[in-house]
């Protein structure tokens, strides 16, 4: 480029600068509207994630002359707590929270211990079987839980330990041992994607801490307990909360092993069957909105967990 | 080190050992809580199944069981081609909408974080009992709907927008049922945004300083850049939402197994009918794998 057309350039750029005052240059404008139409969208799919909550809120707040008001669209006129005390009633609240509590807390624990001892051995023995084990573990995840329900449910209700007691079995259903059992065998609710995170999240790590280990007479085991372990405690919570969380929501399991409890899954669900009448659907999200309120808690503690789990776990790297 | 006693083992025998030791809380349940019950389900699925007091009897009917889900029920093969034509249709529109989330959240703005957060909140609602507890529920569908009529941009409106425009008979359809079920669709790609999101994170910056300085455009940059190092996690997120849609509650076939096992023509009967699914799927799996697979791009 010579030097005339480089002076014809900048001569440009001065004559843009003139006419434009700073704020409204056409490269800024473009940048703007950019802006706009990313705020736009991010509110946009935020409203469409939020929305049901708020419906919930808004009905479930309602009273019965708001339900039939038809100038009443999402602030009640007359907002009282009739459908929660109900709810709370009805879905035998205390005593269902504890239970649930109970339980996940327990099945994220196991599932978090088993998964974690599972991943490292998957991530760190070279053994003979290991790409079996490790299409196993793909193929649990795979193979959907509709598929065994009945065989598990059997097993449940007439366990014999497979054959290895006599007679006609225990009934663990409406118990905690089907979840213990399930749990402590890493093959739970979506065990296979726990094993997965913990195995890449060890095959993450430097070798050279096991070995500076094994140098210094540690046994594998013991290299797992005192070195391994303290680093993995990031990928550990994840585990335990991603495990607490689906063991929180889910239905599936909770209806085949322990659909006769006080669990906040069954009593939610059950509601539909105990209330009648107009405010069944108020009710129902009332109780809705109970069952979520402490996960949106722990959510709103722990949320820098969730979000960074997959970084963290270094799943994709 | 020299330890007396019997057991004496190689260096490569400790290992082996060591490595079932650390897998064998998986090996014992993968056998007595995955596949038994799998091996069960497939007897059940060739046999009628009679509940007795002392437990239960199996009847053996060989693939009569089969025959009836596959050509004289009405139902079965309907949906079953229905909830696959949707799965296809999810998948693909999952994964664009996660991708271009993943894009939108890994810009530098005011609220990034806040953002985040709200996206990622169907993994703690969208599931399970709450949003069983949606269906059927009627003040949802109502406000639902009442909201969908008031806005500017209610369905009906876009929907006659796009008939306006002369897209492709295939396509126009294709858009409008993604246009209708939106709200799914952002509630179910929560994982995969988040996935994506990781992917996009561990690309390094200097890729794309070095394409600026190219003269490189944003536009250019994603598509040379961008998309082929997040390729591989393309394949892990349409795997994980084909497993995801395939194994929910909500899945109609799935629904129908259900009645079937409880109700309706009975256990064997449903056991074969989620056979037949589950061999669908896993071809529809291996032929979508091995296609990705072949575009995929490694950085190594």
């Amino acid at each position: 480029m010579n030097k005339k057309s480089i002076n014809s350039v900048n001569k440009e750029f001065k004559n843009i600068h003139k006419f434009y005052p700073l704020s409204i240059r056409p490269d800024r404008l473009k940048n703007y509207l950019y802006v706009i139409i990313r705020a736009v969208l991010i509110i946009g799919i935020c409203y469409i994630i939020i929305f049901p909550l708020l419906v919930k809120l808004s009905s479930a707040l309602m009273s019965l002359t708001d339900f039939y008001d038809q100038t009443v669209m999402w602030i009640p006129r007359n907002p009282n707590l009739n459908n929660f005390t109900r709810a709370f009633r009805d879905m035998e609240y205390p005593v269902a929270f504890v239970n649930s509590l109970l339980l996940a807390s327990l099945v994220g624990f196991l599932q978090m211990i088993s998964c974690t001892v599972v991943g490292y051995g998957l991530a760190r023995f070279k053994f003979r079987g290991q790409s079996i084990i490790f299409a196993a573990v793909i193929l649990t995840l795979v193979i959907p839980p509709q598929m065994i329900m009945i065989p598990l449910y059997l097993n449940f209700r007439y366990f014999t330990f497979f054959g290895l007691l006599p007679g006609e079995g225990i009934n663990l259903l409406n118990s905690f041992w089907p979840f213990v059992f399930t749990s402590l065998t890493a093959v739970g609710m979506k065990n296979g994607l726990f094993i997965y995170i913990m195995r890449q999240f060890f095959r993450n790590m430097p070798r050279q801490l096991e070995e500076a280990a094994y140098i210094d007479g540690a046994s594998p085991i013991t290299a797992f307990l005192r070195v391994m372990l303290p680093g993995a405690i990031p990928a550990l919570v994840i585990v335990f909360l991603f495990s607490f969380v689906w063991q929180w929501n889910d239905y599936f399991y909770t209806n085949i092993f322990m659909s006769g409890n006080t669990v906040l899954p069954m009593t939610l669900a059950s509601l539909r069957r105990i209330i009648e009448g107009p405010q069944t659907t108020a009710v129902i999200n009332a109780g809705s909105l109970m069952f979520v309120a402490p996960l949106l808690l722990l959510y709103a503690l722990l949320q820098r967990y969730f979000v960074e789990s997959i970084n963290r776990t270094g799943l994709v790297g | 080190m020299k330890r007396p006693g019997i057991f004496k083992f190689t260096l490569k025998q400790k290992i082996n050992i060591y490595g079932y030791l650390f897998t064998l809380p998986f090996i014992i349940g993968f056998i007595f809580f995955f596949l038994y019950p799998v091996i069960q389900s497939i007897v059940f699925s060739f046999s009628r199944l009679i509940i007795t007091r002392e437990g239960y009897r199996l009847e053996f009917i060989a693939w009569q069981n089969y025959n009836f889900a596959l050509f004289i029920n009405p139902e079965y093969i309907r949906t079953l081609g229905e909830t696959v034509g949707g799965m296809i249709n999810n998948v693909v529109a999952i994964t664009i909408f996660s991708l271009f989330a993943a894009v939108l959240l890994n810009q530098q703005f005011r609220g990034r974080m806040l953002a985040r957060a709200i996206f990622f909140l169907p993994v703690i609602m969208g599931s399970g009992v709450v949003l069983m507890m949606e269906q059927g529920n009627y003040s949802m569908q109502l406000l639902r709907e009442s909201q969908a009529a008031s806005g500017i941009f209610s369905r009906d409106i876009l929907a006659g927008l796009l008939m306006q425009i002369r897209l492709p008979q295939g396509m126009l359809v294709y858009v409008i049922d993604i246009l209708f079920n939106i709200t799914r669709i952002i509630n179910r790609s929560a994982i995969q945004i988040l996935i994506f999101l990781a992917g996009l994170q561990s690309i390094p910056p200097s890729l794309y300083e070095a394409a600026r300085v190219e003269g490189a455009t944003g536009w250019e940059s994603f598509w040379k850049i961008t998309f082929p190092l997040l390729s591989p996690l393309i394949l892990t997120n349409v795997v994980y939402t084909v497993v995801d849609f395939f194994t929910s509650p909500e899945n109609q076939l799935v629904q129908l197994i259900r009645r079937e096992a409880f109700g309706g023509a009975g256990y064997g009967v449903s056991t074969a009918m989620s056979f037949i699914y589950f061999i669908t799927v896993s071809l529809i799996l291996i032929i979508v794998i091995s296609l990705i697979s072949r575009t995929v791009f490694y950085q190594d």
